[in-house]
């Protein structure tokens, strides 16, 4: 309550009274982030299996548990703000149709359930059963628990599997267009928010969790071929190069779009979004997320595509550009969820934001929930390493 | 015979599920807008439909609306939760604009703006504008916010889970997260008042008479007589939310 006290000194112009609470916090700002990672991953793992794009080979296993780890922790940021977490379950109980929000228990039960763990288990059920046969102790039993005691491993049983982990990857594809862009409609769908409501809003979501995916994917190939010692793949890392290029330029494009159009149509909004845009979000918008999170990774990676430099440089650079695009896209939905709060509905003043270190909406714990999903990444890597898998040891695998 | 059993179930249960789509799907074809796009409720001829009529010429900006709010809501006091609260608007001579509502104005105004630089000024109560096709109602993910039968938007605490999205939905700045309750509070017209056949707390106490309710089904309530005699507006007409609160003398410069 102090804080809100203190923050009545900062409100700049008029607002409503009620506007001085800023109602999504940090952690709102976590789930669209999350979630895009989520979306954008899968993505670059359907890009091998469904369009046959072999050289992404060595990550396909990696870009999926990604997906499933962070799926994991998606809506534990989403469940811990609410008012009542203990009614979350409501939403699936009683949804109300009429809500963008009612039915995202359902779209994250299909993606998680029907989508990532079924993928994952047809992928993996051949090797789990072997796994099981040759391990001991915890892992052994682990293995056999999640054979789910199919342990046929016949060529037929197995043909089975190829085919319908296959089915259910392209099922996936829409189904990760429907995760992100329905995260960009609660959002888009707010028609008393002129900085939200946009029918671009679950474009620009989707293309910039590919990003975001894509990047992370990126990230962790390099960080766990360092971390195992083997030397990474540098025709598969030049490829997720070219596709988070291509991305990027999408995502840049689309988002200038809906900022030219906003400016040129000028709207009643008009006023105030400019104050927003060159007062409280000058640093995160046009430094972190413009300049930082778009424009040097695009200049970078553009740039290997005229010229390919040498392995030794071009590794860091790919890093960098990596976390700078994660950098930008965190702060991409900062600058949604956060500065469509900071605004009044009045169109006449600001309030602000101060986030807290901590507390359960503070940066500490925004932190925690950032890196559980490594955690549990770094568990799935050591009981089911995609390095391990049968038939995946590519010659750059074998250890040096 | 146990197998046709189950045949004939299974043939029964098919025939069931098929006509329970089939009339699903003929229903939500027939009242497309009303069951998915908005949250609308069509007004029942026999019940009672209130309305909210306020008249800016009469308000004096006392501030006793907003105080009677919340000592009879038990709205928190701390300045940053109001069901009912009134701006003052200034507007000066070079065309610029102020607007202020300190504390709702429960502690009444002061005038910040020296006399001589003021071409005009005015109050706006404000207070939940119950509209009929509601954002805030559409988009409550569980159905805690409601519309009663006679047009008054609750919320069901026992129920709400505090996700907030109502009050991001909200164009007016009407709802707030209670802060010990967790849940979203907003204005209720008094219901447990009006229930009782009193008048909501703000019009009991409003020495001015600026503000009236009334059954839009009746023509013969003094809400209708209000909305003849005077040319009213709504805020935001734009956003199409079907607001049932009619201002008299509001002008384009109030949102």
């Amino acid at each position: 309550m102090e804080q809100l006290y203190e923050i009545l000194n900062h409100v700049d112009g008029f607002i409503y009274p009620n506007e001085i609470v800023l109602q999504w916090g940090i952690l709102i700002v976590l789930y669209p982030f999350i979630t895009g990672l989520v979306a954008g991953a899968f993505i670059l793992a359907s890009l091998e299996r469904v369009f046959k794009i072999k050289v992404l080979r060595p990550t396909y296993h990696l870009a999926l548990l990604t997906a499933l780890a962070f799926m994991i922790v998606a809506v534990l940021p989403l469940v811990s703000h609410l008012g009542h977490p203990f009614r979350a379950y409501e939403i699936m109980m009683t949804p109300h149709f009429s809500s963008a929000m009612a039915i995202f228990g359902f779209v994250y039960l299909w993606y998680l359930m029907v989508v990532l763990l079924l993928e994952l288990w047809f992928d993996y059920r051949r090797d789990l059963v072997v796994w099981s046969n040759e391990s001991k102790g915890i892992k052994r039993r682990l293995y056999k628990i999640l054979t789910l005691g199919v342990t046929d491993i016949s060529p037929k049983a197995l043909a089975w599997d190829e085919k319908l982990g296959y089915i259910i990857t392209v099922i996936g594809v829409p189904s990760a267009f429907l995760l992100h862009g329905y995260v960009g409609f609660i959002f888009g769908s707010v028609k008393a928010n002129p900085w939200w409501s946009s029918v671009m809003m679950p474009v620009i979501f989707l293309l910039s969790a590919m990003v975001s995916g894509i990047a992370l994917v990126m990230f962790l190939f390099m960080v766990i071929s360092w971390i195992r010692k083997v030397k990474i793949d540098m025709a598969c890392l030049d490829e997720i190069g070219k596709f988070l290029f291509l991305m990027l330029i999408l995502d840049f494009t689309l988002e200038s779009l809906d900022q030219v159009h906003r400016i040129y149509e000028a709207e009643e909004s008009f006023e105030i979004l400019h104050l927003l845009v060159t007062g409280k979000l000058t640093y995160t918008l046009f430094i972190f997320q413009g300049l930082m999170g778009t424009i040097i990774p695009l200049l970078t990676l553009g740039f290997f595509r005229v010229h390919l430099p040498k392995e030794k440089l071009r590794k860091p650079m790919y890093f960098l550009a990596s976390c700078l695009v994660l950098f930008g896209v965190f702060f991409m939905r900062w600058n949604v969820v956060i500065g469509g709060q900071l605004f009044s509905k009045s169109f006449l003043g600001f309030t602000s934001f101060k986030l807290g270190m901590v507390g359960l909406e503070g940066f500490w714990m925004a932190l925690a929930w950032m890196i559980l999903p490594f955690l549990i990444l770094s568990f799935f890597l050591w009981l089911v390493p995609p390095w391990k898998k049968h038939a995946e040891q590519s010659p750059s695998d074998i250890e040096v | 015979m146990g197998n046709e059993r189950i045949k004939d179930s299974r043939r029964n249960f098919l025939r069931k599920s098929a006509v329970l789509a089939g009339t699903l799907l003929v229903g939500s074809a027939t009242k497309p807008f009303t069951a998915m796009l908005f949250a609308a409720n069509e007004p029942d001829k026999f019940q009672k439909w209130y309305a909210i009529g306020i008249d800016i010429e009469k308000c004096i900006g006392c501030g006793m609306c907003a105080k009677a709010c919340k000592s009879e809501n038990d709205v928190p006091k701390d300045p940053f939760y109001y069901r009912s609260w009134v701006e003052q608007y200034t507007i000066k001579n070079d065309g610029s604009m102020s607007v202020e509502s300190p504390n709702g104005g429960i502690d009444g105004f002061t005038q910040s703006v020296p006399e001589e630089e003021i071409f005009k000024t005015f109050f706006v109560p404000k207070m939940c504008n119950h509209c009929y096709k509601s954002p805030c109602v559409q988009v409550c993910p569980v159905g805690a916010t409601f519309v009663s039968p006679e047009g008054v938007v609750l919320v069901d605490e026992k129920y709400c889970m505090g996700c907030s999205y109502c009050v991001q939905a909200c164009p007016y700045g009407c709802r707030y997260l209670h802060p010990e309750k967790k849940t979203a509070d907003k204005c209720t017209l008094c219901y447990h008042r009006l229930k009782k056949g009193l008048n909501p707390a703000c019009f009991e106490v409003c020495p001015t008479g600026a503000r009236i309710y009334g059954d839009l089904n009746d023509k013969n309530d003094k809400i209708h007589q209000f909305l003849k005699d005077h040319n009213t507006q709504v805020l935001k007409p734009h956003l199409n939310t079907g607001s049932k609160l009619f201002y008299n003398g509001l002008t384009s410069e109030v949102r």
